[in-house]
């Protein structure tokens, strides 16, 4: 066998220890016919009890290794051991069809299992886990047998296990485990959540080849790729023991901007911000220490369902993100769909160009009963928190100012049925489209702000669709016409007091950052997990030295010169 | 017997921590409570009936009560299923 597996990386980090193979008993219970139902009955009830103590005291060392929240799983799991689905239905079993306890509850589990691992939710299959968990622990007490010793590990270890359920997870001596590797599983499994709250290298879904691990083995395990390599060579070794030290230090470096302004050595201050795409990127938000959310992408919630949202629905979700906010700005992008993207209830003709059609403010103008119904619930949202609304694909100036006709007759409208509405409320636009750009000067006296939709600016600057592959090399976010695109808008934008976003992929982009900042911009907005490595490159850069370099890379002929030029200036620096 | 259809708006659907709110406050109403989606239906008292109901962001549920205090049920009930969880 290679002894190099692949799996997916449920929690980032390097480690190098022994490896301890968790057997896991996969026998199925034998199937006994009982003359005494009642005894029998009996028998499982206190199975289940003496089950529940034991996650009772599983539930408090959690509870205080990694606080309530964590510990939740397990007051689930103990609320699971009273589910008429489950106990109930394997008692009746018991009675209706005179089998032991074991077989019996075995049965059930199984069915529902089968039901769960089904579903075509990722979340959903993931509970299987769960009802194995604790029907595993009460068929042990059944059996009189203990149902895990990870506990009981004393040197550094790597377990590898077939699938490690929630209990097990949590029952890991952090003194001695310093990673694990699940031949199942996923980055939503609760050993994987447990795992990067842990903070502990784990890889997951690595398939049967797991199993050849044997206990005793020295494993390396590089979960930043998702990478396990058993008994490692001596240059093997040597490699991975230097990147696990940087890695440590790359780890508490970053951790130390979690803190920290975005404040370039000149003293100019930056909006890091994350983009989103539901209420589910929040946490990732929260974890890397955002200013702001510079794009909250609102299709989501049109997006896998029947009909349209409803207002109150749409105002939950808002109220939901400007809340967990808690005073930092939000940019919410209006319905960007049409071309490409489809709902199966909105009628929509074909196109020949969909990139080129009725899509975003276009269809929000024309369908204005859906564009009213977001408008309001936005408005409405506005009142608990810092909001800016963007309408996305202005092309010209007529369309903003019928968006935000639309906008303030919404907003009158609230204000006779007296309902709150924030009067700081920001109204900007995304700018994606070359004809908005070049007329930034005209929209920028109507606007609050501008977000720079880098995807769509290049592609439709480029005429290049970027998932044609035979044209992607013309993607170039650093090439001097996009960059003198954005120069214009940010100087359009400065002359009326007017701040410039950028909330495409080139805002996260370490080549591309210094460029930004020198030519003014003030917020960038990227994925959350770029956001600590953008603020640790931001507070090394002068902002009044990087706008002459970005000056000079303006003049430049190709994307090539103006990488290079940039690369070299930022290892100068370093 | 009052029935009525509610869309779940909770952005991961109806799982784990949604589903055990549901039931707690379920069992403390003592009529019959049923849920269904499209075909297939759940005792509403069963946290591992709900999950296997697979409810996700955007269905349609009926929501059925029956017995004692259903009205009470149905309006509390259904007001828990068009709600956002802290997950």
């Amino acid at each position: 066998m290679s002894n190099l597996l692949k799996g997916v990386p449920a929690s980032p980090g390097i480690a190098i220890a022994k490896a301890y193979r968790l057997e896991q008993d996969e026998s199925v219970p034998q199937r006994k016919a009982v003359e005494d139902s009642a005894a029998e009955k009996q028998r499982l009830k206190e199975a289940v009890e003496a089950a529940k103590a034991d996650i009772d005291r599983i539930r408090e060392q959690t509870l205080e290794r990694l606080g309530p929240k964590k510990a939740e799983i397990f007051e689930a799991h103990l609320f699971l051991l009273d589910d008429p689905d489950l106990i109930d239905a394997a008692m009746d079993q018991i009675d209706s069809e005179g089998v032991n306890a074991e077989y019996a509850l075995y049965e059930v589990a199984s069915g529902i299992m089968e039901a769960l691992r089904s579903m075509d939710n990722e979340m959903l299959r993931e509970r299987a886990a769960d009802v194995k968990d604790i029907t595993g622990r009460v068929i042990s007490k059944l059996e009189g047998r203990e149902h895990s010793a990870l506990y009981e590990l004393s040197e550094e270890t790597i377990v590898i296990a077939k699938d490690l359920t929630p209990s097990d997870t949590a029952q890991l001596n952090l003194e001695f485990v310093r990673g694990f590797v699940t031949e199942i599983g996923s980055l939503t499994s609760h050993s994987a959540i447990m795992a990067r709250s842990l903070e502990l290298a784990a890889i997951v879904g690595t398939g049967t080849e797991a199993s050849e691990i044997r206990t005793g083995d020295t494993v390396i395990l590089d979960a930043t790729l998702g990478e396990v390599i058993v008994n490692p060579s001596a240059d093997q070794l040597e490699e991975y023991s230097v990147r696990m030290r940087e890695y440590e230090e790359y780890k508490i470096r970053m951790r130390s901007y979690l803190e920290r302004s975005s404040v370039t050595t000149d003293g100019v201050h930056v909006e890091l911000a994350s983009n989103i795409g539901g209420i589910d990127d929040l946490e990732k938000v929260l974890a890397n220490g955002a200013d702001a959310i510079g794009l909250f992408r609102t299709e989501f919630l049109y997006m896998g369902r029947s009909t349209f949202p409803s207002e109150e629905e749409q105002f939950t979700v808002y109220k939901h993100v400007l809340e967990k906010m808690n005073g930092k700005r939000v940019v919410i992008r209006t319905l960007d769909i049409g071309g490409d993207k489809e709902l199966s209830y909105l009628q929509l003709p074909k196109e020949m160009n969909p990139f080129l059609g009725l899509r975003a403010i276009r269809l929000c103008l024309d369908r204005e009963d859906l564009f009213r119904t977001q408008l309001r619930a936005l408005l409405r949202a506005s009142a608990h928190g810092k909001l800016a609304i963007m309408f996305p694909m202005i092309a010209v100036l007529s369309e903003l100012r019928e968006a935000k006709r639309i906008l303030e007759e919404e907003r009158v409208r609230l204000a006779q049925e007296e309902i709150a509405v924030s009067d700081t409320l920001e109204v900007g636009i995304m700018i994606e489209i070359p004809a908005a750009a070049l007329a930034a000067d005209v929209l920028a006296k109507e606007v609050d702000f501008f977000s720079i939709g880098t995807n769509d600016l290049i592609q439709y600057t480029m005429a290049a669709d970027r998932m044609n592959e035979s044209v992607s090399y013309l993607y170039q976010p650093h090439h001097p016409s996009i960059l003198r695109l954005v120069q214009l808008v940010i100087q359009a934008a400065e002359r009326h007091g007017k701040w410039v976003g950028m909330c495409g992929e080139m805002a996260g982009d370490s080549a591309a950052i210094p460029l930004l900042l020198g030519l003014g911009l003030h917020e960038f907005s990227m994925s959350s997990s770029s956001v600590l490595p953008a603020r640790e490159l931001v507070t090394r850069l002068s902002k009044d030295e990087w706008s002459g370099l970005a000056e000079q890379a303006l003049g430049m002929s190709s994307q090539q010169e103006v990488l290079d030029f940039v690369n070299q200036q930022l290892r100068s620096e370093a | 017997m009052v029935t009525e259809t509610f869309t779940v708006i909770h952005p991961q659907g109806f799982h784990a921590r949604p589903s055990k709110l549901f039931v707690e406050k379920a069992i403390t109403f003592p009529c019959k409570v049923t849920l269904f989606k499209g075909e297939k239906k759940a005792n509403g008292k069963s946290t591992l009936g709900l999950l296997t109901l697979g409810i996700a962001a955007g269905d349609e549920i009926r929501l059925e009560t029956d017995g004692e205090q259903e009205e009470m049920a149905l309006k509390e009930l259904g007001q828990m299923m068009t709600k956002i969880y802290e997950e």
